[in-house]
């Protein structure tokens, strides 16, 4: 399953000659893991007012989001195809107003996350059971905001909301964000890491009950995880292969 | 009453017969809304100094069908934001409600960080956008009630300055205070006084905007009787020429821009000041519409 995913996704960046695949493959497992067993979420339903709510921050990472809705029937398989065109439904970065399934228009980074906030406190004041999960990326840390909103969410202690870190280490060749675990706890967040590749991990931390803070899960991960050519190498971060070296690409994907 | 005493006054109403609004204050006006803190306390929150994620937090809100309203001084709530008010809710096509104080130099002692002329040219940018200058405390009570649940994002601009009279506003709609023939003027908001006493003997006539954006074409296409058309702003001159010359397209029309020159504002002193250094005193505007009619 995840191998087909990550086909997709690259065939997908191919064809379009757009999307940012390293980081796509990155939060895959989490997304794939999240979409299976956690959200309380209905693909005939999208909008139903208690689903499980999933706000993709690094709206960059679209790619891994998209092939993910579609296997879940969010919409036609066969709209993948179309990524990246001018009329498509998909784009380089999400837009709520057009994917079914899309909670926020997100691509500027540190907007998602402060957004997600806002949807906790909202559910919170609507009485809504429901459970938001917000996707950040450790490069997407840099960005104040995610840090005025860790001190929102803790302050109005929102237990309906759990922050992933996508911690790809895309910071290590710029500015170093350190141990998100240790910061988000000084920020009043229950924080554990794990294993961002790892279901099992994955699946034990997004289901860990939290009921006085909010909870920060940092998810170690490989930028490109799954596509030995592309992994930890900063020369595909926005790079779509060439069509005829496709097959090679794919040949090689584990 | 003043504006900000007619804002607390009309969002407790509010808060008291629709459920959905939620006010989110940036550390200003607390103890204006005190009452509202202890009354709706799960829908009023002084949030704290950070609005750029007060704006998307609101936008969050807006997402599950509550209406924020956003309250703090209008640098920060415009100039700081820009890209959360582009993107949350422009983008996103989400109803929500900023409200700030300050306009061009209300806070004039406190110099150029809290000055704010450029907020409508800059939110005029941004497609979507609604944006109100109320010109007394009673205007600002009916535009907020015609349009805080009406699903757009609105910018509503308020002033220490008021006009003397209140006139029967409506959100979109300019309102023609007298009619004349020399000439057309356009009085934005709480400029209007400053302009009817410039405007004394002189044979113009006055229509009134309270709704800049989006702009009422048809009352300027309907009362324009001459080609002479003078715009008076009380924020940076200008910005509501395209508008004016698209309105009055193809009938060949000479402008006349009165407002705050552009510049960066780096003086103090009281507003009054600033008025009369930047030629924005009625006998000062009065000078420049005489000079433009009869010249």
């Amino acid at each position: 399953m995840m191998k087909e995913l990550r086909r997709t996704i690259i065939s997908m960046a191919t064809n379009s000659g757009e999307g940012h695949i390293p980081s796509a493959l990155s939060i895959l497992d989490i997304l794939w893991v999240l979409y299976d067993r956690i959200l309380k979420i209905d693909a005939a339903n999208p909008k139903s007012q208690t689903r499980d709510r999933f706000i993709l921050s690094k709206g960059h990472a679209s790619l891994g989001l998209y092939a993910i809705l579609a296997k879940k029937g969010f919409f036609p398989w066969a709209e993948l195809e179309n990524f990246g065109k001018y009329n498509s439904l998909l784009g380089g970065h999400p837009d709520r107003n057009k994917v079914p399934g899309v909670e926020t228009s997100t691509g500027s980074l540190g907007h998602g996350f402060p957004m997600s906030v806002g949807i906790a406190l909202g559910l919170r004041i609507k009485k809504i059971h429901s459970k938001v999960f917000v996707l950040i990326g450790d490069g997407e840390a840099n960005e104040g905001t995610i840090w005025e909103s860790a001190l929102l969410a803790a302050h109005h202690n929102l237990s309906n909301l759990c922050c992933i870190v996508d911690y790809n280490h895309s910071t290590d060749r710029a500015l170093k964000v350190g141990d998100m675990v240790s910061k988000f706890k000084a920020f009043g967040w229950k924080s554990f890491s794990i294993n961002g590749h790892d279901h099992e991990e994955i699946y034990s931390a997004l289901s860990f009950r939290h009921d006085s803070s909010p909870l920060a899960v940092v998810a170690e991960t490989i930028k490109g995880y799954g596509c030995k050519i592309m992994e930890n190498n900063p020369e595909w971060h926005h790079k779509s292969p060439r069509k005829e070296d496709l097959p090679a690409i794919l040949e090689q994907l584990s | 009453m003043n504006m900000r005493q007619q804002l607390v006054k009309t969002v407790e109403s509010i808060l008291a017969q629709d459920e959905r609004l939620v006010l989110l204050l940036g550390d200003i006006g607390v103890f204006g809304f005190r009452k509202a803190f202890k009354s709706f306390f799960d829908r009023v929150y002084n949030i704290g100094i950070l609005e750029q994620s007060t704006i998307s937090l609101a936008a969050g809100l807006s997402m599950e069908s509550l209406i924020p309203v956003v309250h703090t001084i209008a640098p920060f709530i415009v100039e700081r934001c820009l890209e959360q008010l582009k993107i949350d809710f422009c983008y996103q096509k989400l109803g929500g409600n900023f409200i700030s104080v300050g306009s061009s130099y209300d806070y004039a002692a406190l110099g150029c960080t809290h000055h704010c002329p450029g907020d409508v040219g800059i939110l005029k940018n941004l497609p979507g956008m609604e944006i109100i200058l109320p010109g007394t405390a009673g205007e600002l009570d009916i535009l907020f009630r015609q349009v805080y649940a009406n699903n757009n994002p609105t910018y509503f601009r308020l002033s220490e300055m008021q006009n003397s009279a209140e006139h029967k506003v409506n959100f979109g709609k300019a309102e023609v205070i007298k009619q004349g023939e020399q000439a057309t003027v356009i009085a934005v908001g709480p400029i209007l006084d400053a302009v009817i006493a410039a405007c004394k003997e002189i044979d113009a006539t006055i229509l009134y905007y309270t709704t800049v954006i989006p702009f009422d074409a048809d009352t300027l296409k309907k009362n324009a009787v001459t080609a002479k058309i003078i715009l008076c702003e009380p924020y940076y001159s200008g910005v509501l020429s395209s508008e004016i010359l698209h309105a009055m397209n193809p009938r060949p029309i000479t402008l006349e821009c009165i407002g705050i020159p552009y510049k960066m504002l780096t003086n103090y002193g009281l507003a009054a000041d600033h008025d009369d250094c930047l030629g924005l005193t009625s006998s000062k505007i009065r000078e420049k519409i005489v000079e433009f009619i009869y010249a």
